[in-house]
């Protein structure tokens, strides 16, 4: 019996130690990351400048909305390649929504957001309902919507100035910018789905064995469904911040935006193969890439060297986890 | 010459912690079908194994028409003339038959296979043996039975001496059946030795010459067909001491929780009818693909009910999912922890707690103390080893998860249990526990439906025994009146 009341002390630490102690390996990573920019020579502006680092917010908001779904995406043990073109899609929406239908912005926004739920519906459905993989299905809607936008737009951005409009991605709530706002609701939101409720259970478990899921009365259909429409619903939100950010709608917007969500989330610790994975080291992974971004483009560091240096740190910080994942194993 | 084509002498063959075979003796002659005969676990397919150099024995020989030969592969059991056909078809199903025949010795030069020419070779041989096969088409669209052919085709081709036959009936019908038995009068005509496995007696009696049984990894004796009844051949499989592992307190059971009358799921369970009082442990015994466990998935909503009805207290209920079996008090533990129910990467918590979720996580809160303590109660109630919660469930023994299982099971407070194979691939001390406590479970109302292939575990746990066979209940046997012998009278036929 006492040796119970250690095994229930051991488990229960302080939540904070957890957290550093389960990123470790990436929370090192960007702290050798922001000494280095502390450190280094820069040619454009300081990285630790308070207008860089608001735009370093500004810029990542949109790929934490992504990762927050595609953390959930990838837990489940699919992919979402989607999320990209629906930025480029719900942003078009939205800007046109205003622009030459005249509604208000808010309006124009819901419209954008609700493009990309239904994107996501129709990919859960999809998903959920046959053995297609995921990969071909939101390979198949990531060229629907990037097809969408173009075809809608004829190419062309669909510029919007308005305050109102650039309230969301370039405004300000007092001196915080208006996105740091939303990511906090986004992130806890998605914080309390997948650790607090008995949903976010689900996911796991059908990420991890889905046939054991069935057994134990999951729907796993339900589950797909839903994770998927939400991953689309994200992306929906952050084509709209991005088009609010860019003053514009634009069919390119997003280009190769699901390609950085998926390294966030992987570099975060989350694992491909489903069942497994942490929301907070997402948060990591998407401050990783954002700083990488922004500190290599500071540093003056030639763009296409910069994909070198990005595919680089993900290999490394992938690497890190599977050694701990072998330790861990071996004790 | 000798007058076997095959001997098998002394082979001794151990895997960590278990030995699989002991001395075993095998004499087959040419021109003959010798059936290998024994229950789930005798040791059969290890044999076959080692005859066809998937594995190596550690000591006895094998001897080849008087030599002695030294099989350590695939490729020396194949150029001995040693051909399998394994139970799972081995065939590339996008290949065609001839490729798939010839595979890995193809016609031509490395860079220029002569496809023509294979196709040819490959029609030469199935037309020899009537097949009407077509050598170009792909296997794929063939019928299980038609890829059975190829797959005996294939094993010829190699001119094998002695060809293995592992329970190549399982999946065909009554006239693919005969065609099969043609075939083989015709190899054996020509002096081939063949070695059949089979559960199926009747099949032995009309096919096979001699027969070797097996038992818990031995060579129990070997028999000519014609001279030996299907009772001494039973006894020779199951005679063995029954090893009493705790004590049942047998009952008679209170009124009846379950009652499943003529349930079919259209599939492997055809007709199913039995009762289950409270406190009862009832077993179901039969043999693979008897129908128990797709019976009991049926009953738990994991696959439609096509006919029969299901009374829970009295009370006829529809049971569409494992949700609303739950919502009736019913829980599965399934048969195989691996693919249905361990959840591996997760600990020992997460799987012991994915049941009742409810009962700790509410309005966006997770009460980690309650978890725990849920936890805790059943690792503690089913004895269960793990350094703590946390662990990952993965590296515990076979034991210790199937433990996991079943308290995780016990943890949604179940009225009708399903234990389907609850010891499989647990070792003998972990077994003794779980026996004790599905005893006193049955003593404290559960009622139990215990599906298991182990005799001995039937014989010992049940107080009424169900046997199936082919889908069906054969019968019920009260636990004063069940022996293994009348067990096997009913699985096999």
């Amino acid at each position: 019996m006492a040796e119970n009341k250690k095994m229930e002390k051991a488990a229960s630490t302080n939540p904070v130690v957890k957290y550093l102690k389960d990123n470790m390996g990436i929370i090192i990573a960007l702290g050798a990351m922001l000494l280095l920019l502390a450190v280094m020579p820069t040619t454009r502006s300081n990285f630790f400048a308070v207008k860089n680092i608001f735009n370093v917010l500004r810029q990542n908001a949109s790929n934490l909305f992504l990762s927050c779904g595609m953390t959930m995406v990838i837990i489940l043990g699919g992919i979402d390649l989607s999320v990209g073109s629906i930025i480029a899609m719900s942003g078009c929406f939205a800007a046109a929504a205003v622009v030459n239908g005249g509604m208000p912005v808010g309006a124009g926004f819901a419209i954008g957001i609700a493009s990309g739920l239904i994107f996501g519906l129709f990919n859960g459905t999809v998903i959920a309902m046959t053995n297609i993989p995921a990969f071909i299905v939101t390979l198949a809607s990531m060229n629907v919507a990037k097809g969408i936008a173009y075809v809608y737009t004829g190419g062309q951005p669909i510029r919007c100035m308005t305050t109102s409009w650039k309230f969301l991605g370039a405004g300000y709530v007092g001196p915080v910018p208006t996105p740091v706002i939303v990511m906090i609701v986004i992130f806890a939101m998605t914080a309390l789905l997948i650790n607090r409720t008995k949903f976010g259970r689900h996911i796991y478990a059908v990420g991890g064995n889905a046939q054991a899921a069935v057994y134990s009365g999951i729907s796993t259909r339900k589950v797909k469904f839903i994770v998927y429409s939400f991953s689309g619903l994200m992306a929906g939100l952050a084509g709209v911040l991005t088009a609010s950010r860019l003053y514009s709608g634009q069919p390119t917007a997003g280009e190769g935006a699901e390609m950085d969500a998926i390294a966030a989330v992987v570099v975060g610790g989350t694992s491909m193969s489903g069942g497994s994975g942490r929301l907070g080291g997402t948060l990591i992974g998407v401050l990783i890439i954002g700083v990488l971004n922004n500190g290599l483009n500071l540093m003056g560091v030639d763009s296409n060297w910069q994909y070198v240096v990005k595919g680089v740190v993900i290999l490394l910080a992938v690497y890190v986890d599977y050694l701990r994942g072998l330790k861990r194993a071996a004790s | 010459m000798s007058e076997y084509i095959l001997e098998m002498h002394k082979i001794c063959k151990t895997f960590p912690g278990v030995k699989a075979l002991t001395d075993v003796d095998l004499q087959v002659k040419a021109g003959e079908v010798h059936a290998l005969l024994g229950e789930n676990g005798a040791g059969k397919s290890t044999l076959i194994k080692v005859l066809g150099g998937i594995y190596h024995a550690e000591s006895g020989e094998i001897v080849m028409d008087g030599r002695p030969v030294a099989i350590s592969s695939v490729r020396d059991a194949q150029e001995n003339g040693i051909a399998i056909i394994h139970q799972e078809l081995v065939l590339a199903q996008d290949m065609t038959v001839a490729e798939n025949i010839f595979l890995g010795r193809e016609f031509g030069r490395k860079f220029n296979i002569n496809r023509k020419k294979m196709g040819e070779e490959a029609q030469k041989l199935l037309d020899a043996y009537d097949m009407h096969i077509d050598a170009n088409k792909r296997v794929r669209y063939l019928s299980i039975a038609q890829q059975q052919m190829v797959e005996i085709v294939k094993a010829i081709s190699y001119n094998s001496k002695i060809l293995v036959m592992d329970e190549p009936t399982s999946s065909i019908s009554d006239k693919e059946v005969k065609f099969l038995f043609t075939t083989m009068r015709g190899l054996t005509a020509k002096g081939v030795g063949i070695i059949y496995i089979s559960h199926k007696m009747s099949e032995l009696e009309e096919i096979c010459d001699r027969v070797t049984v097996m038992r818990d990894g031995q060579s129990v004796g070997t028999k000519v067909v014609a001279e030996t009844t299907k009772d001494e051949l039973i006894a020779m499989m199951v005679g063995r001491e029954l090893k009493a592992y705790y004590t049942r307190d047998f009952s008679k059971g209170g009124e009846v929780v379950l009652k499943c009358q003529n349930v079919s799921d259209g599939k492997m369970a055809q007709d199913v009818s039995f009762e289950l009082r409270r406190g009862e442990i009832i077993g179901f015994a039969g043999l693979v693909g008897a129908g128990r466990s797709e019976a009991m998935q049926a009953v738990f909503g994991l696959s439609s009910l096509k006919n029969g009805e299901v009374f829970v207290k009295g009370k006829k209920v529809h049971i569409t999912s494992p949700n609303d079996a739950m919502k009736h008090h019913i829980s599965l533990v399934p048969e195989n922890r691996k693919e249905e129910g361990l959840y591996h990467i997760q600990s020992v918590r997460y799987n012991s707690t994915i049941e009742v979720l409810g009962q700790f996580v509410r309005h966006l809160h997770v009460n980690a103390r309650r978890e725990n303590e849920i936890a805790q109660k059943y690792i503690d109630m089913m004895g269960t080893k793990t350094p703590s919660l946390d662990q990952k469930i993965g590296n515990l023994s076979g034991g210790n998860q199937q433990k996991v299982m079943i308290g995780r099971w016990l943890a949604t407070d179940p009225e009708i249990l399903i234990l389907d194979e609850p010891t499989r691939g647990v070792d003998v001390g972990a077994k003794a526990e779980i026996y004790k406590i599905m005893n006193a479970l049955a003593q404290s109302g559960v009622s139990i439906i215990m599906i298991s292939s182990e005799l001995p575990e039937i014989i010992n746990m049940s107080d009424r025994v169900y046997v199936m066979r082919e889908g069906k209940v054969q019968g019920c046997l009260k636990h004063e009146d069940v022996t293994q012998e009348k067990i096997m009278q009913m699985a096999a036929n």
